[in-house]
């Protein structure tokens, strides 16, 4: 690619982008070792606020936490879109069409998370699937993982927990993809998907498709940390605020003896209430971090932000133009079961 | 001759946002073009396309499933005409 670039008259244009992004890399790193020194210098040594008091912890809280997880944000969204920029859905249907059930539906799982894929593109993707001779329980592995696994839920886990807990989910999305969408293509779910679908006639895609070059690239990446930033900081701050006022205020075993690890009806409590709860990761994981350090379980927490980030309303709306309401409630019902019991696992094993 | 564009999705804010970016880049190039919003799921799968908001140019398919800044959009565009 870089070849095409420097044949180019763009070569200066180009250039300058690598300059740019050299210098934005050396401000974040900057920026990111910076965070923890300048907080605690401006609020307890010139402000003079008292680092163990409410107040001073509960600010602490905020500012730290708002500048830390908008640096890890703008860094991995920006690398994974440029990553993603590589992976394409045609290319994943060319990988998945004529396979059997089974692998395939990890494999799936895999590429769900891989491909760059909106929501407002599942009913094309799902027909092109179908009439490629991609099995539905496949074809619904891949639909289940791309929003289950979310790049920003799983920076912000690392970011707040270590990358152990982020693998765990990584982990977890992957097999209740797996085996969701492996359970729905056993129950024969042909059955329950429009019969439109099947009729109707699939074509090629006529062009070679825009190749992209480098600067292409970094532009989508760039366009992308704007986009999702400016999406997901109202619900940040909200978050991160809410996550304050717990951190500071909420005594120490208040959730815990009410809906701790112990408690059976915690995870499927926590289910429950994500499952109508349309937000982005970035609002619930701050909370998320506070409710941990007040005696949550990890795995009812991890369940609840599944619960929200996988099931959501506009996606279910999306696809009832293809699938019948068994085979959404279906699809419900087997991915609720899967995060209830990767909820159970983690309070068991944490 | 005019140049037929095609904007194809099936009506959500990243197709809003192409044809928006396609009609400005079309209007700082003074490209003779006639620009075209399809939100038919048939017409979009007929097409082959899987991933939305794709651009279709003359019948051909130019980008599909990522929103193409102003300035890609002008260099693609340029490039055709």
């Amino acid at each position: 690619v870089s070849a095409v670039a420097g044949a180019h008259p763009r070569t200066g244009r180009d250039l300058r982008l690598w300059v740019r992004l050299a210098t934005a890399t050396l401000a974040w790193v900057v920026l990111y070792r910076l965070n923890g020194p300048f907080w605690n210098w401006l609020l307890f040594d010139v402000i003079g606020l008292d680092p163990a008091g409410r107040v001073g912890e509960t600010i602490r809280f905020f500012v730290f936490d708002t500048t830390k997880i908008l640096l890890l944000l703008t860094a991995i969204i920006f690398v994974v879109t440029i990553l993603r920029s590589f992976m394409s859905v045609e290319r994943t249907q060319a990988l998945l069409g004529g396979r059997r059930e089974g692998v395939a539906n990890l494999a799936a799982a895999g590429l769900g998370v891989a491909t760059p894929f909106c929501s407002c593109s599942a009913v094309p993707a799902f027909i092109g699937f179908v009439s490629a001779g991609v099995p539905i329980g496949v074809t619904l592995s891949f639909l289940i993982s791309s929003p289950l696994v979310n790049e920003v839920a799983l920076v912000l886990l690392y970011g707040m927990f270590g990358w152990q807990i982020a693998l765990l989910y990584l982990m977890a999305g992957l097999v209740i993809a797996t085996l969701a969408g492996f359970v729905l293509g056993r129950m024969h779910a042909e059955r329950w998907i429009e019969p439109f679908v099947f009729e109707m006639p699939a074509g090629a895609a006529t062009g070679p498709g825009l190749r992209l070059t480098w600067s292409m690239r970094i532009e989508m990446g760039r366009d992308e940390v704007v986009k999702i930033v400016r999406k997901v900081l109202p619900f940040l701050l909200i978050g991160i605020g809410v996550g304050a006022i717990i951190h500071g205020w909420v005594p120490e075993s208040f959730f815990a003896r009410y809906a701790g690890p112990g408690n059976p009806f915690a995870v499927p409590l926590a289910v429950l209430l994500g499952i109508p709860l349309y937000s982005n990761a970035a609002g619930v994981l701050p909370m998320i971090e506070a409710l941990y350090a007040k005696g949550l379980g990890m795995g009812t927490l991890l369940a609840f932000m599944m619960a929200v980030v996988a099931l959501s309303l506009p996606e279910m709306i999306l696809l009832r133009r293809v699938l019948k309401p068994r085979l959404i409630a279906a699809f419900v019902g087997v991915v609720a079961v899967g995060i209830l019991l990767v909820g159970y696992l983690f309070n068991a094993v944490l | 001759m005019t140049t037929q564009i095609r904007v194809l999705g099936p009506g959500c804010a990243r197709c809003q946002k192409l044809y928006e970016n396609t009609t400005e880049a079309i209007a700082e190039l003074g490209l003779d073009a006639h620009v075209e919003k399809v939100d038919d799921i048939g017409e979009i799968v007929r097409r082959g396309i899987l991933a939305t908001p794709a651009l279709v140019v003359d019948e051909e398919l130019v980008l599909a499933g990522h929103v193409a800044s102003i300035p890609t959009l002008r260099e693609v565009l340029s490039g055709r005409s």
